[in-house]
Parts: C-alpha cells; sequence; structure tokens
C-alpha cells in the first residue's frame, strides 16, 4: 500500500477506536478503579489483620504500590493511614 | 407526488438551515468564539474532559440521540397526512431542534461543562431543579414502557425478526469481549460483526419463531413485554463494556447503513406518495392535529433528551467552541433526515391508498408497523431485495434501538432511585438490585396499566411521552434565553420556540385530559395530571425567571 494510503486507514483506525471508546471512557476508568482497590486491598491485607495466605509474594509488592497507598486510603474513607506503623500523611 | 421530490425538499431544506441559519444563530447569537479554552482543554483528564475530533464527537451525538424515537413519533402522526408531519420535521429542525441542541452545547460549554440539570438549579433556581428531575424520570419511564411495548408488537408483527434480534445480541457480547480483551482489532471486528448480524437477518425469516398464544394466562404480547423488562434488568445491571458498549457501536454502523439502504432505494426506485396531502377522512377517535402533531412528533423536530446528551456528555469533549455549531446543529439535521426517512416509509411504502388506510385505522396505529411494512417495499423496490429479508432488516434496526434506549434508560432510573434512596436514607433503595426491580416494577405498571392486560395499548401514552419530552426541551431554552438576555443579547430565537412548545404542550395536556375523562380513563387521567402539574410548574418557573432577567440590567460577561 502506498505511505499515503496506509497513513489514511490508520488515522481511519484511530478515529474509529476513538468512536468506540470516548462515550465509555469514565465508566471503564471507574470499573478498572474499582479492581485495584480489591488489588490494593489484598496487597495491605495482613497488616490490617486479615490472614493472606500469599502474604510472601504481596509483601514484595508493597514498596512498588506505596505511591497509590494514600490515595487508596482516602477513598475508602480513611481520612489517616490505617497502619500504626507507616504513615503517608 | 414522488417521494423523490418530498425527499429533495427535506435535506435541501435542512441543508440550507445548516448552512445559513445555523451561522447565523452561532455567529450572531452565540458568539461562538475559536480562542474561548473549551471545558475539554481547561479540565483535561484523559476520562471525562478529553478534546475530541468533531467528526468523531458528532458520530457519537447523532448516534445517542437518534434511536427509536424519531421513526415512532413520525410514523403516528403521518395519521394526518404527509404534510403536516413533513412541515414539522423539517421547520422543527431548522427552527427548534437545531437551535436547541447547539444552545445547549453552548451553554454547558461556557458553564464548565455542566449538565442542564445542574444549569437550570444555578441560571434559574432551585426549585426549578426539582421539576427538571421529576420531568427527566417521567420521561425515562415513558420512553421504557413504551419501548417494550414497541418491540413487543414488531417481534408479534414480523416472527421472522425474532432469531436476529436475540442473536445480535450475543453478536454483540462476542464483540465486546474481542475488544476488550484485544483480541482482534477495531476494524476486523466491525466487519465481522456486520456480516454476523446481516447473515442472522438474512436467515430470520426462514426460523420464524412465534411464543405460544397463551402462556400461563398471558398473551403473547404480554409475554414479550415481560421478557423484553428481564432481558433490559440484566443488562442493565452488567459493566457497560459487556454489551452496552459493543451494542452501541453495532447501532451506529446499523444507523448510517440504514438511512443510506433507505434514501438510496427511494432514489432508484423513486416511489409514490400514496398517503393524502392532508388526510380529511382520519379514523374516528383521532384526536385534532392543533396541538397533538407537535407532542407526536417530538424527536426529529424538538426533543428535550438532546439537552440531556449535549450538556453531560458532549460538552466535555468540545475541541473549540465552533465545533458547538456543526455537532449540535448538523446532529439535529442528521435526526431529521431519520424522521424524514420514517415518513416516507409510512407514507409511499403502500402500493394504494386503500392498502395505506388499512394501516392507519385509529391513532396510535401505525407507527413503527406502518415503518417496517413501508421501508420494506421501498427497499424491494429500489434493491430488488425480498421484501421478507428487508422488512426484517428494519425491524431489526428499530428493535435495537429501542432495546438499547431501554437499557439505558432503566439504567438511569436505577441512578435517580438509588439517589432517591440516599437522599432518604432508605440503605436497601441505594443498592443495584433492588432499584433496578423498583424501577421495573414501575415501567411494567405503565405498559400494563395504559394498555390492559396484554399491553397492547400502550402506545396510547405516546403523546404524553412527546409532551414530557418537549418540557424538557422547553426547561434547556430557559437555560439559553436567560443566558442569551444576561449577555444583552437577542433573545427572541430561542424565547419564540420556548413559548411554541409550552403553549402546544399545556393546550395538548388538557385536550388529552378532556379525551381520558370522556374515555373513563383513570389511570391515564392521573398520569395526564401528573405531567399537566409539573408543565405548569416549568411554566411558572419560567415566566419568573424571565421577569427576573428582562428587569435586571445586562451583565458584562
Amino acid at each position: 500500500m502506498p505511505g499515503k494510503t496506509r497513513l489514511f486507514f490508520r488515522r481511519l483506525g484511530e478515529l474509529g477506536a476513538q468512536y468506540y471508546n470516548a462515550p465509555y471512557r469514565a465508566a471503564i476508568a471507574r470499573a478498572k478503579r474499582d479492581e485495584e482497590d480489591l488489588f490494593m486491598l489484598l496487597v495491605f491485607a495482613e497488616m490490617m489483620g486479615v490472614p493472606n495466605p500469599a502474604a510472601w509474594s504481596t509483601l514484595e509488592l508493597q514498596p512498588l504500590l506505596m505511591d497509590r497507598f494514600h490515595d487508596w486510603h482516602t477513598r475508602m474513607g480513611m481520612e489517616r493511614s490505617p497502619l500504626d506503623h507507616f504513615r503517608c500523611c | 407526488m414522488s417521494a423523490i421530490v418530498l425527499l429533495l425538499l427535506g435535506l435541501g431544506g435542512m441543508a440550507a438551515g445548516y448552512l445559513f441559519y445555523s451561522r447565523f444563530i452561532a455567529t450572531r447569537i452565540y458568539k461562538l468564539d475559536p480562542n474561548f479554552r473549551t471545558p475539554a482543554h481547561e479540565f483535561e483528564d484523559g476520562v471525562d474532559f478529553v478534546p475530541t475530533n468533531r467528526f468523531v464527537l458528532w458520530g457519537h451525538h447523532f448516534t445517542s440521540v437518534a434511536g427509536a424515537a424519531p421513526i415512532v413519533g413520525p410514523a403516528i402522526a403521518v395519521i394526518w397526512g404527509w404534510l403536516p408531519a413533513f412541515l414539522w420535521v423539517v421547520f422543527g429542525t431548522i427552527f427548534f431542534a437545531g437551535v436547541h441542541d447547539s444552545g445547549a452545547l453552548w451553554a454547558s460549554v461556557r458553564n464548565r461543562a455542566k449538565s442542564v440539570g445542574a444549569l437550570t438549579g444555578e441560571v434559574v433556581g432551585r426549585r426549578a431543579r426539582t421539576v427538571f428531575m421529576i420531568v427527566i424520570f417521567l420521561v425515562l419511564l415513558m420512553v421504557n414502557a413504551v419501548f417494550g411495548v414497541v418491540i413487543a408488537k414488531l417481534l408479534i408483527n414480523n416472527p421472522g425478526a425474532v432469531v436476529p434480534v436475540w442473536g445480535a445480541i450475543a453478536v454483540a457480547l462476542v464483540i465486546g469481549q474481542l475488544i476488550y480483551r484485544r483480541v482482534i482489532g477495531l476494524g476486523v471486528v466491525s466487519v465481522v460483526g456486520v456480516i454476523a448480524l446481516y447473515s442472522l437477518i438474512y436467515v430470520g425469516p426462514q426460523v420464524p419463531v412465534e411464543l405460544p398464544e397463551q402462556v400461563m394466562g398471558l398473551s403473547a404480547n404480554a409475554s414479550w413485554i415481560l421478557l423484553l423488562f428481564g432481558y433490559a434488568a440484566i443488562a442493565s445491571l452488567l459493566p457497560v463494556w459487556v454489551l452496552l458498549q459493543p451494542r452501541d457501536y453495532i447501532n451506529g454502523l446499523q444507523l448510517f447503513v440504514g438511512l443510506i439502504l433507505l434514501y438510496g432505494a427511494v432514489l432508484i426506485g423513486n416511489p409514490k406518495v400514496v398517503a393524502p396531502m392532508i388526510n380529511h377522512d382520519v379514523p374516528a377517535g383521532t384526536p385534532s392535529l392543533l396541538p397533538l402533531l407537535f407532542v407526536t412528533i417530538a424527536c426529529g423536530a424538538i426533543s428535550g433528551f438532546h439537552g440531556l446528551v449535549a450538556s453531560g456528555t458532549s460538552s466535555k469533549q468540545l475541541d473549540k467552541e465552533p465545533d458547538a455549531r456543526f455537532v449540535g446543529y448538523f446532529g439535529a439535521v442528521g435526526e431529521g433526515a431519520l424522521a424524514l426517512a420514517a415518513i416516507i416509509a409510512a407514507t409511499a411504502g403502500f402500493a394504494t391508498l386503500a392498502d395505506w388506510q388499512a394501516v392507519y385505522t385509529a391513532f396510535g396505529d401505525g407507527s413503527l408497523t406502518a415503518f417496517v411494512n413501508g421501508g420494506a417495499n421501498i427497499l424491494a423496490g429500489g434493491t430488488g431485495m425480498d421484501v421478507g429479508v428487508a422488512a426484517t432488516l428494519l425491524t431489526v434496526m428499530a428493535a435495537l434501538f429501542a432495546g438499547t434506549t431501554m437499557d439505558t434508560g432503566l439504567r438511569l432510573q436505577r441512578y435517580i432511585f438509588q439517589e432517591w434512596g440516599e437522599i432518604y436514607q432508605q440503605k436497601w433503595l441505594t443498592r443495584p438490585l433492588p432499584a433496578t426491580l423498583l424501577a421495573v416494577a414501575s415501567c411494567l405498571l405503565l405498559a400494563f396499566g395504559a394498555g390492559g392486560a396484554d399491553g397492547s395499548g400502550g402506545l396510547l401514552i405516546w403523546p404524553l411521552f412527546g409532551t414530557t419530552n418537549q418540557l424538557l426541551a422547553g426547561l434547556t431554552l430557559l437555560v439559553i434565553t436567560i443566558m442569551l438576555v444576561k449577555r444583552g443579547r437577542p433573545a427572541i430565537y430561542t424565547l419564540a420556540p420556548l413559548v411554541f412548545l409550552l403553549v402546544m404542550t399545556l393546550y395538548a395536556l388538557l385536550i388529552q385530559l378532556k379525551s381520558f375523562y370522556d374515555k373513563s380513563d383513570w389511570f391515564l387521567l392521573g398520569l395526564d395530571l401528573v405531567v399537566l402539574v409539573a408543565a405548569l410548574l416549568v411554566t411558572l418557573e419560567c415566566a419568573a425567571a424571565l421577569k427576573r432577567a428582562f428587569n435586571a440590567p445586562p451583565e458584562r460577561i
């Protein structure tokens, strides 16, 4: 295919994807966030006294998720960090 | 009278409206400014606020406003003859709908992309906002009830469409998964989806499905209505990407395919309009044209529902303010074109006047059935398609539109119930399932309450739906008018449609009140009274707000 035609089809594909996705961006972002909130709960379960059989693996993830920790606990309705031994705010 | 003449006059009129009138409105009245920083840029967040290509945005706006309603209304209203419906659709689109839709976009963009509901609260007052919520709930309730009844009727009328209509749901489910899991690209999926859908349409007439006439004392019609609401309840509880999103997408493609096919077939086959220009010999019991025409055709001439779409979602994605003209006004023109196609199908798709009269035997008869049968004859004449397949194609198109509106409508009704649960501290009501069940129950009550045990008379509430829809449009026009007055600009271009709508709505409600009283139909009489009270409240709010606005000195905005 000549370059121009290919570019045209690529642009068309992009617009099509926008057409498909745009009306539902917010709903899907919300669903994704809910899923991630649940994941956060799993990762920090042990610290809040919920026994977690996969604690060995989730412990490794904790430092990676620290950035999101503050947003998460405020969204869950806890103004301050629920954990005694480390604070983020 | 040739249908091509009707088509060219109608489309020509609307195109002229877009080229000239909308330019005047956009530059002189709304003064759309290319340098204005729209909310899509100001609050860009990648989720709600995203500057979007205007063609994409127009595609959404058009496909979310154009559904089954602009088909049902005109297809009922041609009972008074083709001319009144034609004139109201063409002039309504040019002077009412286009101004209203682009105005709603403009008003929202100038107010940080707030929805018309929130704007009513801010610009008009808190009381008006409460009225607004009630009107929205009534609109959703009626549209769900009517569409349940309409689809049931379609499925009974054309048993060949049962397999493709329900099969389309399966197609949408598969498409949704393929796209969500990124198995194959959107382009391929679309082609595969459309081929699957059209093969179903082709196969459908060979495997007709009819429900038994009586199941547990319920007629086939009533069983279909119950099944449809069962489906809609489940669908409205699913995550949007599972069913609603791919269905919406397929509907969008269907809308374009359907319009191209219908207009193409009219141009090739040149059918004759057999219905009278003005029907002097309307069936007994038909209400008078004035004012009922103006509430029977709501979508397609002017519809308040558009304001909700324009202000809630489209305004958050508008790249440049002048795009409001293309997205809003041309979106209205698109819907007018669909309404025009419905008029042509319902008046030129019959061989003789007697055939046409046999369909339009009473007010509310005809509707989608006339559109499907008439449209099928036109398609068959123009493209050589089999009449059965053509009828199935149009039935599927109409049923899919109406079905998607039902599941979106139920979802929105559920949100309203959940909100009420929170306001009145009823914890059980804030959960999705009880709220959905309550929403379904209210719709079923209306569908059966209006139409008797078999639900066949549900179309009686169609004009009432139109009335509430016009009230909604009235409120949006009020917001725009007040904004214009505050800026010291001419308000007549939105004020005149507003006054016209309110007068026609009140007049229609009173006429219907009398006819329900004469028929001792206490259920519909009660419903009419509720809408009438809402209409009076809206009128009083309008009068008070306009008086305030005209008395205040213009602000420098």
